[in-house]
């Protein structure tokens, strides 16, 4: 019996796990699943988590819901990966042999790498909304907070969901519009990068938008510290940014499981091979989701794309066929923008997001690079259809893992 | 397209990164530095514009965070030595590709 053994039972992972156990004989090959949290968790729902605008319980369900038998679930952390013995080591020192190593651990914050960060003012005026905890207790501040200067910030890229600070910022001014309390909020968004977003056509949309909603922006700021008692970000050559309020996406690192085995990049993500997910020197380890270096956005999305065609590439591997350079680069992701309207950006390894169509080239319903209510009303059915389709291992409708060209207007200039 | 830098004529790309690594010598890069407003280059910046190559020509992607963990220079000094976007303009007086741009 060979055994097929994923660490980390997330979006990536399970999908991933579901997809296998579609097409592999059971007798012949064992899949197990390793991961500490019992609670999956609908992270896109830690957004509207701060403004109320989701219950807490509607953001996680227990991971076996998702996990058929059949499929086993290890209830532990990996500490070590040994590639040269197929071995992990887990946290309850067992060890266990692997013939498939599928990497889904993930990306987390780590405030700790920023000096000042996890300072007297953590969780009091200095937030982050990536993880549950954070959102939680930025929910309560923001039930009382009688307004000041909010600053929204990114620590370093990559992180995940790249745009969830944008929405963070759009979905803030709607929210202290909607309490009365907007002209006494000043929302300022600093980011390391020179623009609103990484690629071109859509950080001209996305900051004409800020401009729209009277937020400003501070680009290419590389933060050195915060500083609690004067309540300011500073930044390595030396500008600051006054705070009453910071929301800061913190530096987003790799599980240690794959540094502490020597085989993470500068923040710990794997290197695998863009387009097959394969790890280059050791062909039986592959990866999916946020925990890869591939040059794409780290989203649930990207994950969902990516098991589909991860599953058949291990399928081929474990068949002694060559593995498939399948993987474009796809992602897909909503962009809120306040009062019930989101935008749409579909893009991958080569083609920026633009405007057009989606799913339907020509139809829609969805508009990309456009903002409407039914894009709106898009990102909330996702909820919906992470936790019963997705999880699941079924696809979208018209929504195929590579992506569309056709229904894109690829040549237009936007604004 | 071509440019003449430091009277030697050398393959660039439309942001004036060098596009042959092999084109690279001191004097362009000393010339390049002047352009970018970084200066006179010094011991600390050649040892880093050197560490950014050596990197380069292993395959190692570059970031900030690296090169603060890289024991070559702290990201403080970093700033100091190449002020305003000094990945950036490092790479570019490294004669080396522009970093990709984060994701
Ligand atoms: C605020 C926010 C909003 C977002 N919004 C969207 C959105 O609108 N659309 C979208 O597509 N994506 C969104 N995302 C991103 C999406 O949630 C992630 O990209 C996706 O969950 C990645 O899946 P994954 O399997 O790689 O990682 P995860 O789902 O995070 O799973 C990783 C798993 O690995 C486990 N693990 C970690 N270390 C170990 C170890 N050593 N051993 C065993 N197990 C381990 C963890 O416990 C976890 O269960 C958002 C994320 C955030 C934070």
């Amino acid at each position: 019996m060979k055994r097929i053994v994923i660490l980390g039972a997330g979006s990536g992972g399970t999908m991933l796990a579901r997809h296998l156990f579609k097409k592999l004989p059971h007798d012949l090959y064992k899949i197990t699943l390793v991961d500490p949290e019992a609670r999956h968790y609908y992270q896109p729902g830690f957004l509207f988590l701060p403004f109320g605008q989701i219950e807490p319980e509607a953001c996680y369900r227990p991971k076996t819901d998702f996990i058929p038998k059949g499929i086993q679930l290890k209830t532990d952390r990996a500490l070590i990966i040994k590639p040269d013995i197929q071995q992990i080591t887990l946290e309850n020192g067992q060890h266990m042999h692997y013939d498939v190593l599928v990497v889904a651990t993930g990306t987390h914050i780590a405030p700790e790498e920023t000096p000042g960060m996890l300072g007297e003012g953590w969780r009091k005026d200095v937030f982050d909304f990536y993880s549950f905890e954070g959102a939680m207790a930025l929910r309560e501040k923001l039930a009382h907070w009688q307004g000041g200067r909010l600053v929204v910030h990114i620590t370093e890229t990559p992180i995940k969901c790249p745009v969830a600070p944008l929405e963070f910022a759009f979905l803030a001014d709607a929210y202290f519009d909607e309490k009365g309390l907007r002209d006494k909020v000043q929302i300022t968004y600093v980011t390391p990068l020179s623009g609103a977003f990484t690629k071109p056509r859509a950080a001209a949309k996305l900051g004409h938008l800020l401009e729209e909603k009277q937020i400003d922006i501070v680009t290419d700021f590389a933060i050195q510290e915060v500083d609690n008692a004067g309540k300011r970000i500073v930044s390595y050559d030396g500008i600051e940014v006054p705070y009453d309020l910071l929301v800061t996406v913190p530096t987003n690192l790799g599980d240690p499981v794959v540094a502490n085995s020597g085989l993470g990049d500068d923040f710990g993500f794997l290197p695998v091979d863009k387009k097959s997910l394969q790890h280059r020197q050791y062909p039986n380890i592959f990866s999916l989701g946020d925990a890869t270096n591939v040059p794409t956005s780290k989203a649930g999305s990207v994950a969902h794309f990516q098991s589909e065609l991860l599953a058949a590439n291990i399928t081929r591997y474990l068949m002694g066929l060559p593995v498939r350079q399948d993987f474009d680069g796809h992602a897909n992701c909503f962009i809120e923008t306040g009062y019930g309207k989101a935008l749409l950006i579909d893009f991958n390894y080569e083609t920026e997001p633009v405007e057009g169509t989606f799913p339907i080239p020509g139809i829609g319903p969805m508009q990309l690079l456009t903002e409407t209510r039914m894009n709106h009303l898009g990102k909330q059915a996702f909820h919906w259809i992470y936790f019963h389709m997705l999880l699941e291992g079924r696809s979208i409708p018209f929504v195929s893992p590579q992506m569309k060209v056709s229904g894109k207007k690829l040549n237009q200039i936007t604004r | 397209m071509e440019k003449i830098i430091a009277g030697v004529t050398v393959d660039v790309n439309a942001e004036g990164y060098l596009t042959q690594i092999s084109q690279w010598n001191e004097n362009i890069a000393s010339a390049i530095a002047v352009e970018e407003e970084v200066g006179p280059l010094g011991p600390k910046h050649w040892e880093v514009l050197k560490y950014l190559r050596d990197q380069q020509s292993r395959g190692t992607a570059l970031s900030i965070r690296g090169i603060g963990k890289s024991g070559v220079v702290d990201i403080k000094t970093f700033y100091e030595l190449f002020p305003n976007g000094p990945l950036k303009k490092a790479s570019k007086i490294a004669g080396i590709p522009k970093p990709a741009s984060c994701i």
